[in-house]
């Protein structure tokens, strides 16, 4: 009889990896072209580069996503925490264009027209996280609050308006690049690396994982369960934030009826298709390439000409395959499948030897 | 000799899981109308055994038989509609439904498609009122203790139609008294012919109640004997394939009787909690092992609890390491350096997505704190020392904690405590399911971190295990403390007279009928207070 290890965290995005290779392969047979790299500019351009280029939000805000739904919880709100960043950073670079002055005045520098929307997105995430902590209402509620309310709050900054604006320096965060890599790639890196190290290097990661897993048992530790919610829902924010920046850097205005419109189902479908186990579990990489899966949807569905209406209906598809694959009823109907052949056989085989 | 054909019966059953081979072509016969003890170590198979008969896991290689039938039970349903209730090591109940509703859960009564409460309420109580318990089947299961609660799920299981019982440690959270109640049922059930597998690391339960035991070491079938042709001694020989060590380690604790050295670090005063104790004062002092002594639903977990700040008392006052002021939740609890090893593994201890080396290290994680992160390396030296020294019987740490078989996991439980070596640890009913060997090993451990300087406060329903380790014993009934023992006076007999002796004396409301004085150097003698 063999005797196996196995190794829980590399199984764990098993399921996905060979999912987004799939995914590759079909585009490699059937999507001319889908392949080709070209190099304009000093930047990569090509399909798989708009994957990832695309891509970037999405992955930002499952990652801050990922570690709210290991907690047991879930951040519906954070489609709207992008339009208000976005609102406020476009507000903060042209402010009188709400009032129909086209003037810009003196530009804010970049780290400004970012860091003051970030601060709003933290605020956003920090109120989640009192509703859910402190108040404790159901996340699912508690954010739909946000959700409902933060697309108002974005109208109420742009006034009902998209704003568009140009600023240079702010610009490169949507479209610029950096050592052949579009900023958006770059920065998912970064945040992805980051947050490996303040959650694997430390215990934190430990301790999100036990009070999502069993808050009772956590709290008995010593654990302060309430704080570590707390936090994940503002970094939770804080990456939403983020997004919502990029994307307005990158078309250089910003919406509030359809900045992150939906992101919210993406991200959540992103950190499920991971592996992320609701109160468990997480992984990074695993909520990465969840991400990266739906984003090449997407990017196949429109490269092959498709009617983009379609997208959401091959979502689910996926969405739903992924998750059957790794629920562990649907592996155990499948084992007792296999079983049943084989104790069909095995007692065959055994009355034979009786008679 | 007429041959009595067995209602139930595995051939040959084997079950691998990643990692382990649970159970290796194994036999098992039951006969109608016996009792029949199934014997082993932690993790030595016997659940797995149960799941294989009755459906919860198809077996990889074997069969079952069950009334010269061979079946394939493909859910626990299914042999429970067959005629086999079973109640399993790890039951599910739901904390936040009724005990009614826990009861009757997936076989409610419908009357036009609607929900007979009066009758499902009724039926429960009935089904309560045969293990001679008798509650408020509508409140809500979580009001009630853990005992209770087991008692419950006995209930859940009691099916008088059925030809087979199957009961998996169901006596790990009940004193004496409710054990025999239970007892005396399934004595009943015996003799109308319906067989009954009965599991239980209390050898003298076994001996008690069992006609025929099967033993089995490692997942291998050891074998079936007559409870009169193996004696005690035999058993565990079988069960362990070694002699028992013994119970050796000299602690100080019976050559010092003068109690005045030892420093109170903990004292509280009058405290109470309205439903859970009456007002008691406690000192507890470095280096010293405190028991609580007393029968089911005397308040001991009550007293844990209010000492390490899970609940907030009603009345009292207390000074920690000379501070005065409560500890108000666990987390201040644990920033003073206490531990706490709760009654119940798997709502209050495991953390079951964690792997067993993080379930291990995760206290001393939490008093490191959450920068000084121990490394991976670190960590899995710390848990492959405990899973050599408690025998925790696992292929590998990185092993998620829910695979094991429940021993172990309170193994690990304990583990976790012991690792992060606390001042003061707080073990309620710390070997709950855990073997005669390990329980031994453990008991040792106890005295040695003692020594060492941990302040313990020891709670078990298992008296002679308090009497071993205790080098003072509060006495609790009623949810009130009646007496303080220390020295010579403590002894089973001493514990047991003196809940009896408050019994003849019942009046709840005054402090102590019974106080025996442990402060003073050298005097230990009983005050019988009239
Ligand atoms: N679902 C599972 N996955 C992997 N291993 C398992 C699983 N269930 C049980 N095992 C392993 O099978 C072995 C037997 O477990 P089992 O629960 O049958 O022990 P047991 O005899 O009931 O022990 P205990 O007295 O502690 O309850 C153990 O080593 C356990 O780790
Ligand atoms: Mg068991």
């Amino acid at each position: 009889m063999k005797l196996k290890l196995n190794h829980e965290s590399y199984k764990q995005i098993i399921g996905p990896l060979a999912a987004f290779l799939l995914i590759l392969l079909f585009n490699y047979l059937f999507t001319p072209g889908f392949f080709d790299l070209e190099i304009k500019d000093g930047q990569l351009f090509g399909s798989i580069v708009d994957i990832f280029n695309r891509g970037a939000p999405v992955m930002i805000i499952a990652l801050g996503m990922t570690l709210v739904y290991a907690t047991g919880g879930i951040d519906l709100s954070v489609g709207s925490v992008m339009a208000i960043s976005g609102a406020v950073a476009a507000f903060m670079i042209r402010p009188g264009y709400i009032s129909g002055v086209l003037e810009y005045g003196t530009l804010p520098p970049v780290w400004q027209v970012i860091l003051i929307p970030l601060i709003v997105a933290a605020i956003a995430g920090l109120w989640n996280g009192v509703l859910v902590t402190y108040l404790k209402i159901q996340p699912i509620i508690a954010t739909l609050i946000l959700m409902v309310a933060g697309r108002g709050i974005a109208q109420l900054i742009t006034k009902g308006n998209i704003i568009i604006f140009r600023h240079e320096n702010f610009e490169v965060l949507g479209s610029g690049n950096f050592l052949g890599l579009p900023v958006p790639v770059v920065m998912v890196i970064v945040i992805a690396l980051l947050m490996h190290f303040l959650t694997r290097k430390t215990a934190l990661g430990l301790f999100i994982e036990a009070v999502g897993s069993n808050p009772t048992a956590s709290y008995f530790i010593g654990i302060n369960s309430r704080r570590i919610k707390l936090l994940v829902y503002v970094f939770c924010g804080i990456c939403a934030g983020f997004a919502g920046l990029i994307i307005t850097a990158d078309i250089k205005g910003a919406d509030a009826n359809n900045c992150g419109l939906w992101f919210e189902l993406d991200a959540i479908a992103a950190v499920i298709i991971g592996g992320t186990v609701w109160g468990g579990r997480y992984t990074l990489a695993g909520t990465l390439l969840g991400a990266l899966i739906i984003q090449s949807i997407t990017t196949t569905i429109l490269s092959r000409g498709i009617a983009p209406e379609q997208i959401l209906v091959y979502k689910a598809i996926v969405v739903l395959s992924v998750t059957l694959i790794q629920s562990g009823n649907m592996r155990k109907m499948i084992v007792q499948l296999f079983n049943s052949k084989k104790k069909r056989v095995s007692s065959i085989a055994n009355s034979g030897v009786v008679k | 000799m007429n041959i009595i054909t067995p209602v139930l019966q595995a051939r040959n059953i084997s079950k691998i899981f990643p990692g382990v081979i649970a159970l290796n072509e194994v036999n098992f016969n039951l006969l109608p109308g016996e009792i029949h003890g199934l014997m082993g170590e932690n993790g030595a198979g016997k659940s797995t055994l149960i799941k294989c008969l009755t459906g919860v896991y198809s077996p990889d290689e074997g069969d079952v038989i069950y009334c010269d039938n061979r079946v394939f039970f493909s859910s626990p349903l299914e042999s429970s509609k067959a005629g086999i209730s079973t109640v399993y090591q790890e039951v599910n109940l739901i904390p936040t439904l009724s005990v009614a509703e826990n009861i009757c859960a997936g076989r409610q009564p419908l009357k036009k498609g609607i929900i007979n409460w009066t009758f499902i309420n009724a039926h429960a109580k009935e089904l309560l009122a045969m293990l001679d318990v008798d509650i408020d089947v509508s409140a809500s299961l979580s009001e009630y203790s853990t005992a209770i609660q087991q008692m419950v799920a006995i209930a859940r299981g009691l099916d008088l139609e059925a030809r087979v019982l199957i009961l998996d440690e169901p006596t790990s959270s009940l004193d004496e008294e409710e054990a025999r109640k239970l007892f005396a049922v399934i004595r009943k059930l015996k003799n109308d012919g319906m067989g009954i597998i009965f599991i239980s690391h209390f050898l003298d339960q076994v001996y008690e109640i069992c006609d025929r035991l099967t033993v089995l070491r490692n997942g291998e079938y050891i074998g079936e004997y007559e409870i009169g042709e193996l004696s005690k001694h035999e058993l565990i020989i079988k069960m362990l394939g070694k002699d028992l060590a013994q119970f050796e380690y000299r602690s100080s604790k019976n050559t010092v009787n003068k109690k005045s050295d030892k420093k109170t670090f903990y004292r509280v005063k009058g405290l109470s909690k309205r439903n859970g104790v009456l007002p008691f004062d406690l000192d507890l002092r470095e280096g010293e092992v405190l028991g609580l002594g007393g029968l089911l639903g005397s308040g001991r977990t009550e007293i844990a609890r209010l000492l390490f700040g899970i609940d907030k008392p009603t009345t009292g006052n207390a000074s920690v390491w000379g501070l005065s002021g409560f500890i108000k939740n666990p987390k201040q609890a644990v920033d003073k350096s206490f531990g706490f090893c709760p009654e119940d593994r798997k709502v209050e201890g495991l953390i079951p997505d964690l792997t067993i080396r993080e379930n291990i290290i995760l206290a001393l994680q939490v008093k490191h704190g959450l920068f000084k992160y121990l490394s991976v390396k670190k960590q899995k030296e710390i848990a492959d020392m405990y899973i050599k020294l408690l025998k925790i019987k696992t292929p590998s740490s990185e092993v998620s904690v829910s695979k094991l078989s429940g021993g172990n996991q309170q193994k690990v439980i304990v583990a976790r405590w012991l690792a992060a070596n606390p001042k003061f640890l707080i073990l309620d009913e710390p070997t709950r399911g855990i073997d005669v060997g390990a329980k031994v090993e453990i008991q040792k451990m106890i005295l040695e971190f003692k020594d060492q300087g941990m302040s313990i406060l020891f709670i078990s329903s298992e008296l002679d295990e308090v009497v071993r380790c205790s080098d003072r014993i509060a006495v609790l009934r009623d949810r009130h403390k009646i007496a303080e023992l220390c020295g010579d006076d403590i002894s089973s007999s001493t514990i047991m007279y003196t809940i009896a002796n408050a019994n003849t004396n019942a009046s709840a409301n005054t402090n102590a009928n019974v106080s025996v004085n442990c402060n003073s150097g050298g005097q230990n003698e009983a005050e019988v207070e009239s």
